[in-house]
Order: structure tokens, then sequence, then C-alpha cells
């Protein structure tokens, strides 16, 4: 068992059924009067991966905010591993919840990479040669781990990303946001994000993605969310949501599908989201 | 015109160099994009370029940056920012945090250059027009989402109305409307003669817009040509860049022994 145990210590009342995350009717609105959020409903069952996608400043960095506590609803409910958040400190849902942010400048503060990637699972309360296996555990998964000397504002932004998503998979939460995690990232950085959530959904834990990057989306999730203006207009796999009927409300929250899927439809093969995707229904057609 | 003669750069406090005498030529009215894997030296490039690295960060740089064929060292800060704008990789960096509003924000940049208040006022204004963003003029720039931070952000450099601008991964955060319409902005400052260098992982967006493209790997320029031969050469993945979606599909084809995207009437 390499993930936390959660809220579901025994006679904690959760149940192994409860969705890992719940929303319903969530209401956010900040304080100088902007509505991120007016109404979103979403269940993430435990283990599942799930991509946030949609135009700029439509919601999805304010909906993931809420699952860490960092932002509380203005109105409807939040609930991470069946508990309701309200009322749930920010240091109890860290346990359960990791977020790497968009922007990596505003979690980087420590002096050495170690110790900015140790923060988290000390503060947890782990120690000794368990700290240690978790922070080489989690540079290493990044690629990252002859960098752990080093000053983090030494390192290259994509760099920086990467130290980011390790200091939260050096948690080992349950649960797994990433807030743009491909972005900034070379071939190879991308390559490694995409294994870095293989891994998480292998070990069973549940990811959330934001991304503008549909290939990283269509190659690494089964269940894409789409959002516009604060709500939630599309929901589905890859499939679905790439799919030519749902080009219409893609284009009206700015995005576009993945090149394959606009050949594939063109070539009236169906709903063809990646290259491998597209690929075998060239050959399937071929005949 | 902004070029870079045998630039070899060190960071202040770093042992070795990051920059190996690079050679890169930013002609006027010319975009050209900048490609590599992290940490091969692009960021470093666009600080040299900009004069920053060393002027305003420390450092050691050796060979020559040329401004319309004159020296930059030499010249002040002040006479830098009129003729040379620089956009960061990450838009937080780039915030002036003294602005209380969006359009106060994009109106800094000319008002620091003494710049009549009508014509300030103007230029801002046109910023917001041109990226459509004028709905978030009274929005605070510290809580925009952070694809709007990256508009702004632009926006601010706009409306500077330098001749040579630096772009590090301008469209990172953005959504494919928001990176069309800095593409246009970009096209349309290239077309009155500015000259442009834009660094960024999404060869996409280059393929179309850039006059020529140059990868840059271990901190050396590789490869510098037409953006189309640099885009398709075979090389790239080994750089660790990412090719363009065209390019990788039709690979994907060839390596199954399918028709070709020409054959699939692919573009139409």
């Amino acid at each position: 068992m390499t993930a936390a145990a959660g809220f579901g210590a025994p006679g904690a009342g959760t149940s192994a059924a409860a969705p890992a995350i719940e929303l319903e009717s969530l209401v956010h609105v900040y304080p100088e009067g902007t509505r991120a959020l007016v109404g979103v409903d979403l269940r993430v069952a435990a283990g599942e991966a799930v991509a946030i996608i949609g135009q700029n400043g439509s919601g999805k960095s304010t909906l993931v905010r809420h699952l860490n506590g960092l932002l509380r609803p203005t109105e409807g409910v939040v609930r991470v591993d069946g508990r309701d958040t309200e009322g749930i400190r920010v240091a109890r849902l860290a346990a359960v919840v990791g977020l790497a942010f968009q922007d990596p400048d505003r979690q980087i503060f420590a002096g050495r990479v170690r110790t900015e990637v140790a923060f988290g699972p000390r503060n947890l309360g782990v120690r000794g040669p368990a700290l240690d296996r978790a922070v080489a555990d989690a540079l290493a998964a990044v690629g990252l781990a002859d960098a752990a000397d080093a000053n983090p504002y030494d390192l290259g932004y994509s760099r920086r990303k990467l130290l980011a998503i390790a200091s939260v998979l050096a948690m080992r939460t349950p649960i797994v946001i990433l807030d743009e995690p491909t972005t900034g990232q070379d071939l190879r950085g991308a390559a490694r994000v995409q294994a870095i959530v293989r891994g998480l959904l292998a070990e069973g834990r549940t990811v959330l993605a934001v991304s503008h990057d549909m290939r990283f989306v269509a190659e690494t999730f089964r269940r894409v969310v789409v959002m516009r203006e604060g709500r939630i207009v599309l929901d589905g796999t890859p499939e679905q949501v790439f799919a030519e009927t749902a080009w219409p409300v893609l284009a009206s929250t700015h995005l576009e599908a993945p090149l394959p899927a606009r050949v594939g439809a063109r070539l009236g093969l169906g709903s063809t989201p990646t290259e491998a995707a597209l690929v075998e229904a060239l050959v399937t057609a071929r005949g | 015109m902004l070029e870079l003669r045998g630039a070899t750069y060190r960071y202040a406090g770093y042992a070795r160099p990051v920059l190996h005498g690079v050679d890169l030529a930013l002609r006027d009215g010319e975009i050209v994009g900048l490609v590599g894997g992290n940490d091969a030296g692009k960021s470093t490039i666009c600080l040299v370029a900009s004069g920053l690295a060393p002027l305003s960060i420390g450092g050691e740089l050796r060979g020559e940056v040329l401004i319309d064929g004159a020296p930059m060292a030499g010249l002040s800060v002040h006479a830098l920012a009129q003729r040379v704008v620089i956009g960061f990789q990450n838009p937080a960096t780039q915030r002036s945090g003294v602005a209380a509003t969006v359009f106060e924000e994009v109106a800094l940049g000319p008002m620091n250059l003494g710049l009549p208040v009508a014509e300030t006022l103007a230029r801002a204004r046109r910023a917001l027009a041109t990226l459509r963003i004028e709905h978030l003029a009274d929005r605070d720039p510290a809580r925009l989402s952070g694809g709007q931070g990256q508009l702004v952000a632009i926006a601010s450099l706009l409306a500077m109305g330098a001749r040579h601008v630096l772009l590090d991964e301008p469209t990172a955060q953005l959504d494919p409307e928001g990176s069309n319409l800095v593409a246009a902005a970009l096209r349309d400052l290239a077309a009155t003669g500015a000259a442009l260098l834009i660094v960024e992982h999404r060869t996409d967006l280059l393929d179309g817009l850039c006059d020529r493209v140059a990868v840059v790997d271990g901190g050396r320029v590789v490869l510098d040509g037409p953006a189309a031969a640099t885009l398709e050469d075979p090389r790239l993945e080994s750089w660790g860049v990412l090719a363009p979606a065209r390019g990788r599909l039709a690979r994907a084809l060839a390596a199954r022994d399918l028709p070709g995207m020409a054959a699939l009437g692919w573009p139409a």
C-alpha cells in the first residue's frame, strides 16, 4: 500500500463505495465579484483519471483549488473521500489531496530541492528512512534525482514544474491533482508526466489534471470534463468529447479536437482522438 | 535588427557558461522561433538578447550583442527598454505588483517610457483590444487565471511599442483561441517591421507563424533555417523537441505503410 489511508480510518464512517471526489452545485464567487463557478456537479470514483479542459478563465483551476481546501465554496458542497470538506482543516485535507500548482513558484520556497520535497511528508509526520525514501522516490519519478542538493531557483522553469510535482508525489496522497503539468515541458518532460500519471493510476490512486494539452489529455485520460464559463458542458471519454458531434461545444469554449480526431472524422473513420487510434482505424479500413 | 555574435554567457556563481558561441540574428519584420529541450539554453538566449543578462542580473558575457548594428553593451536600462522588450515564461514574474487594475498594468510600460498621457492611454486600450481582453480592464491583475494573466503580460509588452520583442513561451497557458489571437498580434507586429523571437515548446504554433526556426541544444544553436525545414527535421526528437502534430502523424502513417497525409486529403 503506497497511498495514504485518507479519512477512511476504522470507525471514521466512510465507506469504500464513496466517490473520491463529489461536488454538488458548487458555486464560487471571488471577493471582487467574479463568478468563477456557477453550479458544478461532479463525481469522481476512486482510481479514476479525469482531465479538465476548457477556455482560459472557465473555472478549471478554481474548481481544483476547492479539493484541497485552498478555496471554500460560496455555495454548494465539496466532499472528498465521502467527507464534507467544510470544517476539515487544510492540514488534514493535505493528507488526502495533493495539488501541484500551475505556477510552481507559488509552491516552492525551500533553499534545497531535497528540503522542498521533504516538506509535505514531514508535515504528515513521516520521519527517518521512510521520509528519505519518499523524497528519493518522488525525485526519481520526475527525473530530478541528480538535483537533490540544488537550489530550486537554479533550476529552469521546466524543472521547477517537475519539482512541484515531486513535492506532491512525496506526500503519497490517494488523490493527486496536477494543474497544467505539461506546460513548459519538452518531449521527454511531457512523456515523464504521462508516465507519472499512469504510475499513479496503476497504484489505484485518483488523478485529476487541468490541461490545455489536448494530445496529453487524449492519450492519458479515460474521462474528460469540458468547462465553459464556470459550468461543466461535456463529460465523457476522449472518443465522446472529441467526436465530431461535440466540436461545436468544444469551439464554444475555445478548444479544438486533436489533429488525429479531425483527420479521422474527415475520413469517416469515427472518433480517433489519438495517433494510435487513427492508425488502427486506417489499418482496419484497409482490410 | 538584433544580433547575437558568438555569445558565450555564464550566470553569476556558475562555474561554466550555459551558452557557447551562439550566433542568432533577428531581422526587421521577421518572426524567429526558438525550440529545444528543457534547460537547453532558450530562456538564457532571451535574457542575453534582451540585455538583462548581464546588465541587470550579472554574469559574464563574451561575444557581441548588436541592436540595429550597434553594441548593446553601454546602453542604459531605460534606453534598452525603449528598443527591446522581453516576456517571461511565468507571467507572474513580469507583473509590476503596483497596478490596481489590468488597465493600469498595461499602461504602466508606456507611462514609464515618459510618453504623453493620451498616447499612453491609447496604447493600453489598443493592446487590450488586440487580445480581446477589454473585459478584464478593471480586474485586479493579481487575481486572474493563468491564461488571462499571460494575455495581460503580452498586452503590456505590445503597449511598449518596442521594435524588438522576445517572448519566452507566450502561449503556454493559453487556450487555442488565446494562442491564435497572440499569433495574429505577433504577425501584425512583424508586419510593421518589428523583429520577434519566440521560445515555444508547442511547435504547432510555430508552424505557419515563424519565418525561421532555430534549435538550441546544450547551449549551442544546432540548426537555424526556414521554419518548414526545421520543423520537419528528423533530428528534432533527438534534441527533445516534439515535432508538429502533422509531422508526427505523417511518420506514424508511414511506419505502418499507410498512405500519407496528402493522399488522405489533408489539408483540404
